[in-house]
């Protein structure tokens, strides 16, 4: 079974995504680069970025990641808020009571887009 | 074999995403993860069922307008696709009263010459020429009026807004869009508790949505708050008293901003004095109309406050 048929499909990254962008928007360190965007469509992102951290299907290249965020590493994104979206992650599938093991996966999928995402 | 006709044109699609055969035939659609999760190729069928697959994922506002998502769509019978703004058509109207609501805002029924189906808390463009028109919300009811009510504020400067309040009369003949949007209420769920928050002429869809669960016969609780800077800003006050009156599970919350406390209006900005009433809104259906600044934040702080993305309806204007 492949880890995103583990960790639920779909209805997991559904389940995943509000409490996920919610921890995120509450967040102070990183909360200001999401001012101003239309939450909808920022949602939908994020359920993307989740599809793929969960291993799911998806179609991202790491040109992609560098072309989607280079306007926030204008604005200052580096490693510390990298990290705090990585430690939401963790938070929200310890709080769907996915093992600590398929967390530690899905982490490490995500991480290997950070030098994408921070344009290095 | 299923086909897919778009444009005047008719694809064959064995094996196909309605997006592959498509865009592998030279039909430019917006497209992104090709995983259905995006959103970026939503098409709507207006001929034709897709399967329920290709809709996964859509608010319900959405599915029941027909929108699909190309990339997820294997079609199992003929369907006829547009693209998402491409089916507004235009109707024919003619204006059967005037009245004025508030200071700047008038109260305008029309009678659309044939069949005009739409959702209370929908939308139309008004035409005030071939080329120029503004978009107005919906305050009937379908099953309720038989007239559409607009309800129009004055823009100052606004071209359409000002040509309705000057020259406008009734027996006039008007041309109007289909309606279109996807703040409205969907049937179901009728035990949820459903928050609305609206300034100045955003009353206009959230009286017909709110009108609109109670003939459904909705259950949950339905708050309607609408903001003004004073009391001369918050019309159809009488009307929404009344249907308050009339129904138990509903609450009209008029606030101030502006000038001292007045009894029997809250005050306070509208998404604050809402917010301050309803801190926890899991599990809520959220609806937002007017004000963009207004609309926007409360997405977001509505949002914060627990309601689903799914189950919040915006519609800033």
């Amino acid at each position: 079974m492949s880890l995103y048929e583990e960790i639920g499909g779909e209805p997991a990254v559904n389940a995943a995504v509000d409490i996920f962008y919610r921890k995120v928007l509450k967040d102070d360190r990183i909360k200001r680069f999401f001012d101003g965007v239309d939450m909808d469509r920022q949602a939908a992102k994020q359920k993307a970025f989740l599809t793929m951290a969960f291993g799911g299907p998806h179609n991202y290249t790491g040109e992609d990641m560098r072309r989607g965020h280079a306007h926030l590493v204008a604005q200052g994104l580096n490693d510390s808020h990298f990290d705090a979206v990585m430690e939401h992650i963790g938070a929200t599938l310890t709080e769907l009571n996915v093992p600590g093991n398929l967390i530690a996966q899905a982490a490490a999928i995500a991480e290997s887009t950070r030098n994408d995402v921070l344009g290095r | 074999m299923p086909k897919v006709n778009f444009g005047g044109q008719s694809y064959d699609c064995k094996d196909k995403s309605v997006l592959d055969c498509l865009t592998a035939q030279g039909v430019a659609i917006p497209s992104s993860c090709h995983s259905g999760i995006c959103q970026t190729c939503m098409l709507r069928a207006v001929g034709g069922n897709v399967p329920p697959k290709a809709q996964e994922g859509l608010k319900p506002t959405l599915i029941d307008q027909n929108y699909f998502l190309a990339c997820s769509c294997y079609p199992e019978e003929d369907i006829e696709v547009v693209l998402p703004n491409d089916a507004l058509t235009r109707v024919r109207a003619t204006v059967s009263s005037i009245e004025l609501l508030a200071g700047d805002i008038i109260g305008i029924k029309i009678q659309p010459s044939q069949t005009f189906d739409y959702r209370a808390g929908q939308f139309i463009n008004f035409y005030k020429d071939e080329t120029t028109s503004r978009s107005y919300s919906l305050a009937s009811v379908p099953a309720l009026n038989e007239d559409i009510f607009l309800h129009v504020r004055k823009v100052p400067d606004g071209l359409v807004s000002n040509w309705i309040f000057n020259n406008l009369q009734v027996n006039d003949i008007v041309s109007i869009s289909m309606a279109v949007g996807n703040c409205f209420y969907v049937p179901g769920k009728p035990e949820q508790d459903i928050l609305l928050i609206g300034t100045g002429s955003g009353l206009a869809p959230l009286y017909g949505i709110a009108r609109d669960a109670l003939y459904n016969k909705h259950k949950g609780k339905i708050r309607l708050y609408h903001g003004a800077y004073n009391t001369a800003g918050l019309y159809l006050a009488e009307e929404l008293r009344k249907l308050e009156e009339a129904n138990s599970n509903f609450s009209y919350i008029p606030c101030i901003s502006e000038g001292p406390a007045v009894n029997g209006f809250a005050k306070g900005m509208v998404l604050d004095v809402a917010l301050a009433d309803n801190p926890d809104l899991a599990g809520w259906r959220v609806f937002l109309c007017g004000n963009p600044a207004m609309v926007t934040s409360a997405k977001t702080q509505t949002f914060l406050a627990g309601a689903a993305t799914r189950d919040i309806f915006a519609d800033p204007f």
